[in-house]
């Protein structure tokens, strides 16, 4: 089974809950696809790391010995990533999108299309099973495809090893990479948290999701910081017919969990919190 | 002057610190005006109680095949680079896939039997509020489902710089990939917001790779201290970057948060400590420009 | 009747590969003639667009029927536009147990 964890907007704890239910599984594939700022690893370090480039796409670059400074590739791209600087037509590698449009279109040829490869792709063994990660170059564009790539993998891996859980850490926010994450999970977890703006992003995440799929559970973290949102949301899951799989409460241990590099439930196994996210690991996979 | 607040990732508080930032600023007497640019999910503006005045849409190129006029010489779909043509010869089958579509406009130019029209679609759109005070605050936001953000953050600082004020305050996007990298190259000063965790120093290691590869000036703000431990002291320390303040943890402050309220109009401390950030960060600034 | 059967490898004692855009092969089966073509999905390792590309692909053999162990919803639209009709199969079968099924 293939699940995946969201949160509409990030720091709901969607990764330390995650963390926890992947040390329930004892032997599972752990994936991380927040590219953007992977952080499962820390609580999981791997062995035996392999270490892969990915190319996360093309850039342009002007060879300015050929370069006549007609102006046409300025003129044609979408995305104003072509700059004069100082006389200089010069392409701006952040707002490139790789389309290579003045590429074909330069009458001198002075444009070449150049791989983008400084995205990192780490597979390796942990001690309940094995972990994916990626780590996007800085100002990569996450288009989703990484994420492709790092679940692809997953896939194989699950195959080849014989490991049928995939557990997912998904990325925030609910653009392309949020969609490249649950298309073709079995299952969603949202994890939000009784705020006002945890709310709203709850909203869109699930309206988003549910356009996907229909297996999806909501997790409120530190229910007890705001009872009343807290019940709104849960109005809210009623009207949606979503299922709440638990109320976890604010709880200092979490953080210590971490700072020690472990999950809450081999921090703590026993607290009140552990047991809850145990009840609702429950639930998600055995129905 | 321009202030990006961010984040390497979302929930450390950057909404948090942007909101109180602006309250505080506009206290001690400046024009500000603030700018939610997190486009994927723009939630500062509900701190405050506003009306919507006005909005902009914000569009992206979309081509149209005219079937009638298609020749089938598949030209288009081998200019783009996003397979987002769907193009079937043998049944004579064309058709643009919209959620693949980059907007780039290739495959108009590619086609040399007039069958491609340009057009555009609605992406997402910049708005304008104003509060009882007839003060302005811009948000853009991303329509579902649509995936290009870089367009409505560089035109929600584009209006906004139209206006004039002292400061502008945007709200990032969490990250640092492309919309995080889009509003810190075109701000002057960048507040990091960071949590002394072990996830926290991960996340603000990479954001600071990320403002160095562009050259920009920031400080960071630790928030939620007292809930973590020292190593991004350590850090900070270790690599000469300038700590703003501490925000300590309560309880307190999370929960005016969750109300939607702001920290500073109800707790005293946090007030004076806000405005020893904002006085610190106008400094900054002033040393820049 | 011509169909595309998703499969792991090119020989018929391959097993049904489950993704669709990103199989390793596709058998092309003729009903009428009975034979079986393996060809590599050109498809399977693009960063973007994989689906759209294997419905180009298998709709340029002009196949009536596809199978796989999933087909993603944006697959199907295309799918349906090109007459391919979905046909899935989540067991682990062979290319010859489902060629089997499809002449029976
Ligand atoms: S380039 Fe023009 S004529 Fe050729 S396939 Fe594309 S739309 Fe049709
Ligand atoms: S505009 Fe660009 S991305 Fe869109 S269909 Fe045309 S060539 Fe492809």
């Amino acid at each position: 089974m293939e699940i995946a964890f969201l949160s509409g907007k990030g720091g709901t704890g969607k990764s330390s809950i995650c963390a926890a239910f992947i040390s329930i599984a004892k032997n599972v594939i752990a994936v991380d696809c927040d590219v953007d700022a992977a952080n499962l690893y820390l609580i999981f370090p791997p062995k035996n790391t392999i270490e892969t480039n990915y190319i996360s796409g093309k850039n342009a670059i002007i060879h300015q010995d050929k370069c006549t400074q007609c102006g046409l590739c300025k003129e044609l791209c979408q995305f104003d990533a072509i700059n004069i600087a100082e006389g200089k037509f010069e392409v701006d590698s952040i707002s490139c999108d790789g389309c290579a449009l003045c590429f074909r279109k330069c009458p001198t040829k002075a444009i070449e299309m150049v791989d983008s490869d400084d995205s990192k792709l780490y597979f390796g063994d942990f001690r309940n099973g094995s972990i994916i990660y990626g780590r996007l170059s800085p100002g990569e564009e996450n288009s989703g495809k990484f994420i492709s790539v790092v679940r692809s993998l997953a896939r194989e891996k699950s195959k080849e090893l014989g490991i049928e859980d995939i557990i997912i850490d998904g990325p925030p926010g609910i653009g392309c990479p949020f969609m490249s994450t649950i298309t073709g999970v079995d299952k969603v977890v949202v994890v939000t948290e009784p705020s006002m703006s945890g709310l709203v992003d709850l909203k869109r995440s699930i309206d988003v999701a549910q356009s996907f799929m229909q297996e999806i559970y909501v997790i409120i973290n530190k229910y007890d910081l705001n009872p009343e949102v807290t019940n709104q949301i849960k109005e809210y899951c009623l009207e949606k017919n979503i299922e709440i799989i638990a109320f976890l409460p604010f709880d200092k241990e979490v953080v210590d969990a971490m700072i020690n590099g472990q999950t809450i439930i081999e921090y703590n196994s026993e607290s009140d919190i552990s047991n809850r996210i145990r009840e609702a690991y429950q639930i998600v996979f055995k129905s | 002057m321009k202030i990006a607040i961010a984040s390497g990732k979302g929930g450390t508080g950057k909404t948090f610190v942007s909101t109180n930032l602006f309250k505080t600023f506009e206290s001690l007497g400046h024009s500000t005006l603030l700018v939610d640019c997190d486009v994927e999910c723009p939630n500062s503006l509900l701190f405050f109680d506003l009306k919507k005045v006005s909005d902009t849409k914000v569009t992206e190129y979309r081509p149209i095949i005219d079937a009638d006029k298609c020749v089938y010489c598949g030209l288009c779909y081998e200019y783009c680079e996003y397979k987002a043509i769907f193009y079937v010869p043998e049944l004579k089958h064309i058709k643009v896939l919209d959620n693949l579509c980059h907007g780039c406009k290739a495959c108009s130019i590619a086609c040399k039997h007039g069958a491609i029209e340009d057009s555009s679609t609605e992406i997402g759109d910049v708005s304008f509020f104003s509060d009882s005070n007839s003060h302005i605050f811009v948000e853009g936001r991303l329509k579902e489902g649509k995936i290009a953000s870089i367009p409505i953050i560089k035109s929600a600082i584009k209006e906004a710089s139209l206006l004039s004020y002292e400061y502008l305050l945007m709200d990032s996007s969490p990250g640092t990939s492309c919309p995080f990298i889009q509003t810190a190259v075109r701000s002057d000063y960048i507040v990091l917001v960071a949590e002394p965790t072990p996830f926290g120093l991960s996340d603000l290691k990479q954001s600071v790779e990320t403002l160095n590869s562009i050259n920009k000036d920031y400080g960071v703000i630790i928030n939620r201290s007292g809930l973590g431990d020292i190593k991004v002291y350590d850090y900070l320390k270790d690599n000469e970057i300038p700590i703003i303040a501490e925000i300590p943890f309560s309880k307190e402050i999370a929960r005016y948060y969750s109300e939607g309220k702001l920290a500073v109009s109800h707790i005293e401390e946090v007030k004076i400590l806000f405005e020893e950030i904002s006085n610190k960060i106008m400094k900054n600034g002033n040393s820049i420009s | 009747m011509k169909v595309a059967i998703t499969s792991r490898s090119n020989s018929m004692d391959s097993f049904l590969d489950p993704r669709f855009g990103r199989c390793a092969y596709f058998a092309i089966h003729d009903t009428e003639t009975k034979e079986t073509e393996f060809v590599k999905n050109p498809s399977k390792d693009v960063n973007e667009g994989a689906g759209p590309s294997a419905v180009k692909f298998i709709a340029s053999y002009k196949v009536e029927k596809a199978v796989a162990g999933e087909f993603g919803f944006k697959i199907k639209s295309l799918m349906n536009q090109v007459n391919i009709q979905m046909i899935v199969i989540q067991e682990e079968k062979t290319i010859k147990e489902i060629v089997d099924m499809l002449n029976k």
